[in-house]
């Protein structure tokens, strides 16, 4: 019996991984992913790197050496036109817009009866810098009216930001709770799309034995469960080899930068208190102590736990899902009739990824990050994006993981009898569009 | 008698729907069964029941005189009428395959299939796939995965639906050599032609239940109706004779050859006893033919379906 198991697995196993869109897939998908970040990064550049022209046409004795050109403005002085002059040279440059400052006495006179002309609704963040500078000089004028120099307002003026620690002692980071979170959901979001694209890949498998009429060759061999089992198992490895190729050849991308970078790795490993400016300068050369904050606390994040704690949820996810996957291919005749029961598969998924973006990441320990890192159907996902603050003292406690998976399995081992039963009675049902009703009158058969 | 499968009142419903009442069959061994009846009739239930695909609600059935049991799965080869094969695997891969799901190790899986393919000259199929195969060369695979771990019952279901007459006929020889080396075989068909000349035994079922079984010589003389066909040839035009036959007789038919004088007809007798015509026959004529009509399968098959739908 254990043999048979084995021969189908072998068998499911060899024809999704031989499949040479599996190949395809696990070759292609790494570079379209890193395709895809240098583009958004690309575009994101791009974007940034639009700097408006704005003339200035300034009648007043204020405003001499304030606008600098920025990021996103530079500025071409017309101060000699007139403002008719100046409106139809902007156009005919095809300037963005021209600020107009008149002749007043003072600053407030002047600033209250400048103008910006655009040809269209000016951009926001190009007014708040516009606004800025006048802004600025208004509070500096007001301020020197009070007796307060331009000296003391700088002063005054320093940025401030608070420091911030752990309870032991640790300089904790600006950010790092929600680099720890994106981390956790990109795991998260990985198992999703693995138990939408490899339950798929089980539900089809399964439509082809029905459609090819093999099915019932094999099921006068093996029991029906059997085969379903090793149909499921034999996929998940696949999945599992194909997480395999990608991790490792992650690791070897990471060690490759590592060497030709000279990045020291070990200094990353010191534990302890680290301020800010004295750790390891000498070693890391030109990255700031921020920079080699930010990496340390990556470094830190339990990257073994996240990976093993990543199969195992993987592994049971996708056990309950892909069971519910074969079920439904039994029960239809074609991939179009599939539909109406795929959505309310999708929708815990999808439901896990929202809560997991929208609560896990603001609370990654309050009573719905918990309640659904504890739910099976969605515990794969939430409970991933937990973990990379690690298990116990900080982390998730150790009894919510150990009550997740056993749940999970708990969840497993029900519904895939259920799953079987409604597969051994569809395999063999031909022509058939079966409604909900009609899966539940089979379970009972 | 020794039999490899014995039924005993085996019933099987789903939801509302009988699929089997009540059936009982002894399949003798080492012979052709055919399990005849109409699309629907309960053939297929049974036959999976007999596979273990499914479950019978009760009753009992015995393989070899033990009830029926997994460890049976390897002694049973079942040819479905649902059938096929993977398509994007290789020929030679999957019938080891299937061949290894049957419980043979894998070196005799493959000395048998070597066997095999050159037995039906098949050899170079060995590393196609089955979607560049034709139908028919797709049966033939089937078949060989059916009969390669050597059963002791085979069942094939409408074994010759998908073959060309030629490749129908390899395959009607390869199920006779079967039998001759002693397999017992269950032939499940609702073509009559194929039944008449492989099946020694038949059950015929109907909506569910059995309506007839038994040795189909002993069903044929059972539907034996005292019809005789008849031919004679006389000096003179037949045609007065007929007149005086139809009188005596109830002719069913007839025919006159007004050139040769020949007078065919189909007569049916009260009885088995044939002195009366042929007395009165040869006081006239040269009987050139007289032949008792043996009902075909097919005649028995339509007649008892229908009297069983006519409520007789």
């Amino acid at each position: 019996m254990a043999s048979k198991l084995g021969l189908i697995i072998k068998r499911e196993y060899l024809a999704k991984v031989r499949n040479r869109s599996f190949i395809v897939m696990t070759v292609l998908s790494p570079l379209l992913m890193v395709g895809m970040i240098v583009l958004i990064a690309f575009l994101a550049k791009v974007n940034d790197d639009e700097t408006r022209v704005v003339s200035v046409l300034n009648k007043s004795s204020f405003f001499q050496s304030e606008f600098y050109p920025s990021k996103n403005i530079s500025y071409v002085h017309m101060d000699n036109l007139t403002l008719e002059q100046a409106k139809d040279s902007t156009n005919a440059l095809e300037y963005y817009g021209l600020l107009y400052i008149p002749e007043g006495k003072t600053v407030e006179e002047v600033s209250s009866s400048a103008y910006l002309f655009t040809k269209d609704n000016p951009n926001t963040s190009i007014t708040k810098e516009l606004e800025d500078v006048f802004q600025n000089q208004l509070r500096q004028d007001r301020l020197q009216k009070l007796g307060v120099t331009s000296e003391q307002f700088s002063t005054v003026e320093k940025p401030f930001e608070i420091n911030l620690s752990t309870f032991d002692g640790e300089k904790s980071m600006r950010g790092i709770n929600e680099i720890k979170a994106f981390i956790g959901g990109g795991f998260g979001y990985a198992i999703m799309m693995f138990i939408i694209i490899y339950g798929g890949f089980v539900m089809r498998s399964v439509i082809e034995e029905k459609t090819s009429r093999i099915i019932e060759v094999i099921i006068s061999s093996v029991k029906p469960f059997q085969l379903m089992l090793g149909k499921i198992i034999g996929n998940s490895l696949a999945g599992i080899t194909q997480f395999s190729i990608w991790i490792i050849s992650a690791s070897a991308l990471l060690f490759m930068t590592v060497l030709i970078f000279g990045i020291d790795l070990s200094a990353l490993s010191n534990d302890g208190i680290m301020t800010p400016g004295a750790a390891g300068m000498s070693q890391f050369g030109g990255m700031d102590s921020d920079m080699m904050m930010y990496a340390k606390e990556i470094y830190d994040i339990p990257w073994a736990l996240l990976i093993v704690s990543f199969f195992i949820y993987f592994v049971l996810g996708y056990l309950i899902y892909s069971s519910i996957y074969a079920a439904i291919g039994a029960a239809v005749d074609n991939e179009t009739d599939t539909q109406q029961f795929i959505f309310p598969i999708i929708l815990p998924l999808m439901l896990a990824i929202y809560v997991g973006f929208f609560s896990v990441f603001s609370n990654p320990h309050g009573p719905i990050a918990v309640g659904f890192s504890l739910f099976p159907l969605t515990s794969p996902i939430v409970m991933l994006m937990r973990l990379p603050g690690g298990i116990g003292e900080g982390g998730v406690p150790l009894w919510q993981f150990l009550l997740s998976v056993f749940l999970l399995i708990v969840t497993f081992l029900g519904i895939v009898s259920l799953a079987a039963k409604i597969y051994r009675t569809g395999i063999l049902m031909y022509g058939k569009k079966p409604t909900y009703k009609e899966l539940i009158k089979w379970l009972r058969y | 008698m020794d039999y490899i499968l014995v039924a005993k009142n085996v019933t099987k419903t789903y939801g509302n729907h009988t699929a089997l009442s009540n059936i009982s069959l002894q399949i003798p061994k080492n012979c052709i069964y055919g399990l005849l009846g109409p699309n629907g009739a309960g053939k297929t239930s049974f036959i999976r029941i007999i596979n273990q695909i499914t479950h019978q609600d009760s009753g009992e059935i015995l393989l070899n005189g033990e009830p029926l049991a997994p460890k049976h799965i390897a002694s049973i080869g079942y040819l479905p009428e649902e059938r096929g094969l993977y398509k994007s695997m290789k020929v030679g891969e999957q019938a080891l395959y299937l061949a290894q799901l049957k419980g043979l190790s894998k070196s005799e899986a493959k000395t048998r299939l070597k066997y095999w393919f050159d037995r039906l000259d098949i050899g170079d199929w060995w590393d196609k796939k089955i979607q560049e195969l034709s139908k028919g060369m797709a049966q033939k695979i089937q078949f060989i995965v059916t009969v390669l771990h050597e059963p002791k019952l085979l069942i094939f279901d409408e074994p010759f639906s998908g073959f060309d007459p030629i490749n129908a006929n390899i395959i009607k020889d390869e199920i006779l050599q079967l039998k001759e080396n002693g397999t017992s075989i269950i032939f499940s068909t609702h073509r009559m032609e194929s039944v008449e000349e492989l099946c020694e035994y038949i059950a015929l079922i109907h909506k569910s239940e059995k309506i007839l079984d038994g040795k189909l010589s002993d069903i044929k003389k059972a539907y034996k109706n005292n019809i005789f066909n008849v031919g004679v040839q006389m000096q003179k035009d037949p045609r007065d004779f007929l007149k005086s036959l139809e009188e005596k007789f109830n002719i069913l038919s007839s025919e006159i050859d007004p050139i040769e004088n020949q007078l065919n007809f189909k007569v049916q007798l009260a009885s088995r006893h044939t002195g009366d015509i042929l007395t009165e026959l040869s006081k006239v004529a040269n009987i050139n033919r007289f032949e008792e009509t043996i009902p075909s399968a097919n005649d028995i098959f339509i007649q008892t379906v229908n009297n069983k739908d006519n409520g007789k």
